[in-house]
């Protein structure tokens, strides 16, 4: 539902976003309209329950993570700009030729970056650490039903043996990207926009 | 002094009743008869020509404001959507995501890059889902001159603003009072006339008077939408006995199929106005009307119909099975009730064109009358309507199966997605059940692959599967 798209986003902010997230202008304007066909509430946010009534993320088994990986700590509703801020760790990398006024530091969606939102999905208590408990957690959510406790047990320990190398028993982000150091993040973690 | 404002006075009545006379008799006259015998005296097409005109130029005349003033930029609306859909099958992206791994997939194990899938398909339903949109007017490649479809407007010339005024005046003043009036009389002669044949014994000319009354009323209504129906592959049309099915996208859709032939209605059955009509159509001939209490019993609905097509004399039901209106942009999920009843499935594909008129009713924004208000006063409705061959149920397919190849059928016939969502998701939450099959099909990849079944469908959180 198109609606007062263009007229409600001042130039300025449009600006501000391009500076901070890199999209162009006409993505900000069209995923403008896209944030404003989700609030269903009209006042500018969106809460959770907005981002439930789309479908294919209901039935996402990582729908929640992703969900709240939009709220900063402790709140119920994000804006626009709090929107861009989250989306534009998606935006592939190769984007940032094309923007030469991108920020002087290290923007949103470069590799780093990518893996941290990575790392703060499975990061539960955000303590900069993946403990056994929070990978359990999340792998049950992959899962659901399907295997049981030990055996999920085990993958995790797995896990953490392979990828932990200090000897704490959990994953900092260090290790977690000495692990991954092979994926291809720049394509896995990038959504290409068709303009 | 009195008597002269008297005399005014009654020369006042007089001219409006001489104005009511000619506005009744014009409207009979070049309308109302046309209109029941199922001629056209072509006024409508020059209309719909001239239209065709007006909006082309508007069309070419906003494309050049734009170009001169480049710094609005207005984005145009994507048919494809925003962003470009990758990936495979879930199978095929953990496969990639794992591949520094020494182990195989069939294997099985877990890595932390698995979540990288779900992350990534998340956010692409976040800033573009298939579902969503189904239920929100089609936005339109240009604008059309209606208030209603201005988005992303900006002044551009003077002579644009005063043809969008133009038309305003046009349509409220001049066709919408014409709508309103043929309306009623197309409702009103429906409901009297029916009631009429009522009366009379059952005989074969009682059946073909209530079609033709039926017939007379239905193309009055479409003569009070403007509507401009183009009818293809006749040789197909629903026959007795049969059961016509076709994608829904408002109410309108019944006056546009019952211009060209009788069906039995299906529905609940209304108080009011509309509990009028329903009674005084089911006097002349059978027509389904179901209480509300019935209609959760799927058993008593599903023998009520077999009973109708089982009488082959009967006229052909006529079933939406989305259930629920779309845009008309994809057809939604089929419920298989209507495909277990039996009998000869005859598919019919409705298309709008949306220039002319935003045709789709969203029950949850609008109600009937402002809905009927907004038909009442756009250009004009034209649609496209497509007959299908009669399609039966094969050997060793279930009712689901049927439904979405029949769905399929309509949905390529009539230009439109072929989706396999449910179009209940307008109102309620998906069901728990389709995320469970996700977590299904991953724990057979952390689990490994042994024992379990090839995966040959296309699986994927795109491409779910379902069922009802």
């Amino acid at each position: 539902m198109g609606s007062r798209a263009s007229t409600l986003l001042r130039e300025e902010e449009i600006e501000e976003i391009k500076k901070e997230t890199g999209f162009s202008h006409s993505q900000i304007t069209r995923l403008y309209s896209r944030f404003t066909s989700l609030d269903k509430g009209e006042n500018g946010t969106l809460s959770r329950e907005d981002f439930q009534r789309i479908p294919e993320l209901a039935i996402n088994p990582l729908g929640d993570r992703i969900i709240n990986a939009f709220f900063p700590e402790g709140e119920d509703q994000v804006n626009f700009r709090g929107f861009m801020r989250t989306l534009a760790h998606f935006r592939p990398i190769e984007d940032n030729e094309k923007n030469k006024d991108a920020a002087a530091s290290e923007p949103l969606n470069s590799r780093t970056n990518k893996l941290l939102f990575a790392f703060r999905l499975y990061d539960l208590d955000r303590d900069d650490k993946i403990s056994r408990d929070e990978l359990l957690q999340v792998l049950r959510m992959m899962v659901g039903v399907n295997i049981s406790d030990d055996q999920l047990g085990s993958i995790a320990d797995r896990t953490i043996q392979e990828a932990d190398q200090n000897g704490d028993n959990s994953i900092s982000f260090n290790e977690f990207i000495k692990v991954l150091e092979k994926v291809d993040v720049e394509q896995k973690m990038s959504i290409r926009f068709l303009h | 002094m009195t008597d002269r404002c008297e005399g005014g006075m009654e020369d006042l009545w007089n001219i409006a009743v001489l104005l009511l006379q000619v506005w009744l008799s014009v409207m009979i006259g070049l309308i109302m008869i046309p209109a029941m015998f199922g001629f056209s005296l072509g006024v409508t097409s020059v209309y719909i020509q001239i239209l065709v005109k007006i909006l082309e130029w508007a069309t070419l005349r906003i494309q050049r404001g734009h170009r001169e003033q480049p710094t609005l930029p207005v984005p145009a609306p994507l048919p494809n959507g925003l962003i470009q859909r990758e990936g495979g099958s879930m199978e095929q992206e953990m496969g990639e995501l794992r591949r520094y791994r020494t182990q195989s997939i069939s294997r099985g194990e877990f890595a932390l890059s698995d979540s990288f899938y779900f992350y990534r398909k998340g956010l692409e339903s976040i800033i573009d889902d298939q579902v969503t949109q189904r239920f929100s007017s089609e936005e339109l490649v240009s604008w059309n001159l209606l208030t209603r479809t201005n988005h992303n407007f900006h002044y551009i010339s003077l002579r644009l603003t005063v043809i969008w005024g133009l038309g305003v005046v046009v349509r409220y003043s001049v066709l919408f009072p014409l709508r309103i009036t043929l309306a009623i009389i197309g409702l009103s002669w429906l409901v009297i006339g029916t009631t009429l044949v009522g009366f009379l014994p059952k005989h074969r000319v009682t059946s073909w008077l209530s079609e033709l009354v039926h017939l007379m009323c239905y193309r009055i209504c479409a003569r009070g939408l403007s509507a401009t129906i183009q009818y293809h592959n006749k040789e197909n049309k629903p026959q007795k006995g049969g059961i016509c099915v076709a994608n829904h996208t408002s109410p309108i859709d019944i006056v546009i199929l019952a211009n060209d032939g009788c069906y039995a209605m299906v529905g609940q059955s209304h108080g009011g106005l509309m509990g009028v009509i329903q009674r005084s159509m089911v006097r002349s001939c059978p027509h389904v009307w179901f209480e509300r209490s019935e209609m959760r019993d799927r058993h008593a609905v599903t023998s009520r119909l077999r009973a109708h097509v089982a009488a082959k004399t009967n006229l052909p039901i006529l079933i939406f099975p989305e259930g629920t209106c779309i845009n008309n942009t994809s057809v939604m999920m089929f419920k298989k009730g209507s495909f277990e009843i039996g009998g000869t499935i005859y598919p019919v594909a409705i298309k709008y064109d949306p220039r002319f008129g935003d045709a789709f009713w969203n029950s949850a924004k609008y109600n009937m009358v402002s809905y009927l208000l907004r038909m009442m006063t756009s250009w004009a409705i034209v649609v496209n309507v497509w007959y299908l061959p009669p399609m039966n149920i094969q050997e060793g397919e279930d009712a689901v199966e049927f439904a979405n190849r029949v769905k399929s059928a309509i949905a390529h016939k009539g230009g439109l997605l072929d989706m396999a969502w449910d179009g209940s998701l307008k109102r309620y939450k998906v069901k728990e059940e389709f995320k469970e099959q996700q977590q299904k099909m991953y724990s057979s990849m952390v689990v490994g692959m042994k024992g379990r079944k090839p995966d040959t469908s296309h699986t994927g959180l795109q491409d779910t599967q379902i069922l009802e």
